[in-house]
């Protein structure tokens, strides 16, 4: 195949990585926006979300669309309400302490991670697309003078993979309907803002942190969802996204949701782009020392300004 | 000769103007008290002489020597210290070892639990050496940091509402503890408490919105009508 | 006096062990006092200096690699080897100080998680030479040190516990040292501590220096004592587990970090004989110390019994 192709290709699969990066990082950026808390077993509750939609496709069998629509449903609402339930019986009795809560999350990161691998087992586990049709994508190329479009061998990509791409923001766009709109979504913005001042006007800030918590952690689990029917459900998955939605809140400016959903998709794509180029192993060497790097000499992120 | 010297500070946060173009100059072996009302700028214009707050503009001398680059270490080892307004003492480690850590700055092996031992009977703490500081009453724990500061034998002692919380026996135990210094080492008082400032200071400098409004004697100061509306007759 | 007896008391018990151990807990015993004195190192910086890093993987396979890639490749012998191992770990603790110092908090954690984890991939990357994730053998010719082959298991014993010794006893004289009581001002209040004097950046830097050589002594030893080199002994969870030790034996306390590796080595020998998900109890452990116990075991002891404990 020539560059151009190549490229687009690279920017389609780089597009469903940034659309499926950015619900799992906005989850991570509005936990820590509002609770001031890491959450390290983050990517644990994105593969919980695959490994639940694997169980559920299973049980309702039929057409694959039945299982999956399911799935999207009660994934994020039952992983939701694990996080809910960590939030409650741990992180609230340690009161939130920054330090304290990564600790703890490391320790729920075990407990989710090995539990999986005794109920579920050390297998990779694929979910089916609710539709999958193969689309062929045409090229252009100048010959003899003129502008031929032609059809390159390899070129295409799934109806599904445009789906999660079209998804991703309409799913944002709740969120950030929610956050902008609603009561609730005041209630975390006040919260936010000023935790004691928030208490001090009667919010039941400790509610909101868990349903803060909760919507985080759905929000992993609905990327997981959509992205199982491209890569298969296994109890170590967790590990990349957690990783990727770290180096996208810190380079988006801790807590900003906007910063956040920018570098997701700039990360994203040129994730696809740099792989076309770069062994994944140098690729994630340089993306780890970005962050480590954007922490100490930018802490505002490549975005962010500062005192903001 | 003047042992500290500050010429045109300023600082401004976010916008807001907390200390404006103020000159300060302090001589050797003087006690000084700065007052003003609240919000008036005073712990701005200290934390910019002991380096904890950087200034917008401005410089700082000590002992003829710009210290105005300094951070805040250095500074305390040219014979600054620094008592904290709000109590900074180390809550989980026991008295004697809170002192000790600023002895240890100066001195090393048995002098250190001497000087501990001398700082902490002259603040009227010896009893409490062994207790965890954190357990002690709020007025003892103001004293321990005025032993923290004491036992650094600085020579300029900056001393941050040093009496707030204490009773009124210690009070008169402070004033005198301050006269007993004056001559040696150089003291500048932050205070609200008129009867210490009167009844201590050489001379009394007075800062309002952030300039400097008089300064003068005790008497000059307690006579000066400007001082009166803004401060005296409000406080 | 009391703290004397105690620590050469368990030094002499450790010694004492050696003659009446049956081999399988003799030669765990081994291991343990090499994990233990990495605890020790992740300790000054932890437990006394209050600095918590996600990184310390870093230290230990600076150690580790520093001493198997200069007999792998350059055909070493042990003791200029070992001594490759502690400069490695000097450089590297050095520069990550320097960086992940000007951060606090939780960004310092994520910091050094960050860079060991470049340094985990790197070694990775550099399978070529470093032989990846599988690792490599440091055969039994190459591990004989003044004509002591380190691979007899009443030797790697007896090294094993040298090592811990010189550890425990620099973490001991360290603490009391005024130098280490500084650490301890800089982890109750470090702006407390600048406000008397103390250039508390040095002497972070030094714990992170100090403690960077202690883990990277750990992880030379191991490579050595045990023959193996590897990418996983790079992994998180090498950076977790230094943690969970002292956590569990008590952050701030000169036993704590062996007593906490001796406990959490059991445990997990013991379940993972039942369960491939062994580091299912790690993480019960962590969440459990966390909410019920912060200060640790030595720590519980010190506030209830012996508030002497160093």
């Amino acid at each position: 195949m020539e560059l151009g192709p190549y490229l687009l290709l690279a920017t389609l699969e780089g597009a469903v990585t940034a659309a499926v990066l950015a619900l799992t990082a906005v989850g991570l950026s509005l936990v820590f926006g509002v609770m001031r808390v890491v959450n390290i077993a983050h990517g644990e509750f994105f593969m919980l979300g695959a490994v639940i939609a694997w169980y559920v496709a299973q049980m309702m069998g039929g057409h694959p669309a039945i299982g999956f629509g399911a799935a999207l449903i009660v994934a994020p609402l039952l992983v939701g309400a694990i996080a809910v339930a960590v939030d409650m019986t741990i992180l609230k009795r340690i009161d939130y302490d920054p330090e304290r809560t990564i600790v703890a999350t490391i320790g729920v990161l075990y407990i989710i991670q090995q539990l999986t691998l005794m109920g579920y087992g050390p297998d990779a586990r694929p979910v089916a697309a609710p539709f999958n049709t193969r689309l062929a994508i045409p090229w252009w190329e100048l010959k003899d003078g003129s502008l031929q479009m032609y059809w390159p061998w390899g070129l295409s990509t799934t109806s599904y993979k445009l789906a999660v791409i079209v998804a991703a923001p309409l799913v944002l766009l709740g969120v950030w309907l929610m956050m902008a709109r609603t009561r609730i979504g005041l209630l975390m913005r006040a919260t936010q803002q000023d935790r004691d001042m928030a208490l001090a006007f009667g919010i039941p800030v400790e509610r909101v942190y868990a349903l803060v918590f909760g919507i985080g952690a759905a929000l992993a689990a609905l990327a997981a969802v959509l992205i199982v029917p491209i890569q298969q459900a296994h109890y170590l998955m967790g590990t990349d996204p957690l990783l990727l939605s770290f180096i996208v809140v810190i380079i988006g400016g801790l807590g900003s949701l906007p910063g956040t959903v920018v570098a997701a998709i700039l990360i994203g794509l040129s994730d696809g782009i740099i792989s076309v180029f770069f062994s994944p192993t140098l690729a994630k060497i340089l993306a780890t020392l970005l962050v480590g790097l954007v922490l100490v000499f930018r802490p505002q992120g490549l975005f962010g300004t500062r005192g903001s | 000769m003047s042992l500290l010297s500050a010429r045109g500070l300023s600082k401004s946060f976010a916008g807001l103007q907390a200390v404006r173009n103020v000159d300060f100059d302090l001589p050797q072996g003087e006690v000084r008290a700065l007052i003003g009302p609240n919000g008036a700028g005073k712990t701005t214009l200290v934390g910019m002489i002991c380096g904890r707050i950087a200034p917008t503009v401005g410089t700082v001398h000590f002992d003829g020597r710009d210290i105005t680059r300094l951070p805040a270490h250095r500074r305390i080892r040219l014979g600054m210290a620094y008592t904290f307004q709000i109590t900074a003492i180390f809550a989980g480690l026991d008295v004697a070892e809170n002192v000790a850590l600023a002895a240890r700055r100066r001195l090393t092996g048995d002098a250190v639990a001497s000087a501990v031992e001398a700082a902490l009977a002259r603040v009227g703490l010896a009893g409490h050496a062994g207790q965890e500081a954190g357990d002690l009453s709020y007025g003892h724990q103001r004293l321990l940091e005025i032993a923290m500061g004491l036992v650094q034998e600085p020579r300029l002692l900056i001393l941050d509402e040093p009496t707030q919380g204490l009773a009124e026996a210690e009070i008169t135990a402070f004033k005198a503890l301050i006269r007993d210094l004056a001559g040696n080492t150089t003291v500048l008082l932050i205070e609200h408490n008129m009867s210490v400032v009167m009844e201590t200071a050489h001379r009394v400098s007075v800062l309002n919105f952030g300039e400097m409004l008089a300064e003068g004697t005790p008497d000059e100061i307690r006579g000066n009508a400007d001082v009166q509306a803004a401060y005296l007759g409000t406080g | 006096m009391k703290i004397a007896v105690l620590h050469i008391g368990l030094l002499a018990l450790l010694f004492a062990l050696q003659f009446v151990l049956p081999a399988y807990h003799h030669g765990n015993l081994a291991r343990i006092m090499v994990l233990a004195s990495y605890a020790v190192g992740y300790n000054v910086l932890f437990g006394y200096t209050g600095l918590l890093s996600l990184g310390h993987a870093l230290f230990f396979a600076a150690g580790m690699y520093g001493m198997a890639l200069t007999i792998d490749h350059l055909g070493w012998s042990p003791a200029p080897a070992l001594i490759a191992g502690l400069v490695a770990g000097l450089i590297v603790s050095a520069a990550l100080g320097v960086l992940a110092l000007r951060t606090a908090g939780v960004a310092f954690m994520i910091v050094t998680l960050m860079f060991a984890q470049a340094g985990y991939l790197t070694i990775l990357y550099f399978a070529e030479w470093t032989h990846g994730d599988e690792g490599f053998v440091i055969q039994q010719a190459q591990r004989v040190l003044w004509g002591i082959d380190l691979s007899d298991p009443s030797n790697r014993y007896f090294a094993a516990l040298a090592l811990f010794s010189v550890s425990l006893l620099v973490c001991l004289w360290l603490v009391r040292r005024p130098f280490g009581r500084t650490l301890v001002a800089i982890r109750e209040n470090e702006e407390r501590t600048a406000m008397l004097g103390y250039d508390t950046f040095a002497h972070k830097l030094g714990a992170v220096v100090i403690s960077g050589m202690i883990s990277a002594a750990a992880g030379a030893s191991y490579g050595l004592l045990f023959g193996y080199a590897g990418a996983t002994f790079a992994s998180v969870q090498y950076s977790i587990f230094p943690l969970l030790w002292v956590l569990l034996g008590g952050a701030g306390t000169v036993l704590g970090p062996f007593i906490g590796t001796l406990f959490m080595f059991y445990l997990i020998d013991l379940s993972s004989g039942i369960t491939t998900a062994y580091m299912l109890i790690a993480g019960v452990v962590l969440v459990a110390l966390t909410l019920f116990a912060p200060q640790g075991l030595a720590g519980e002891v010190r506030r209830r019994i012996w508030s002497w404990l160093p």
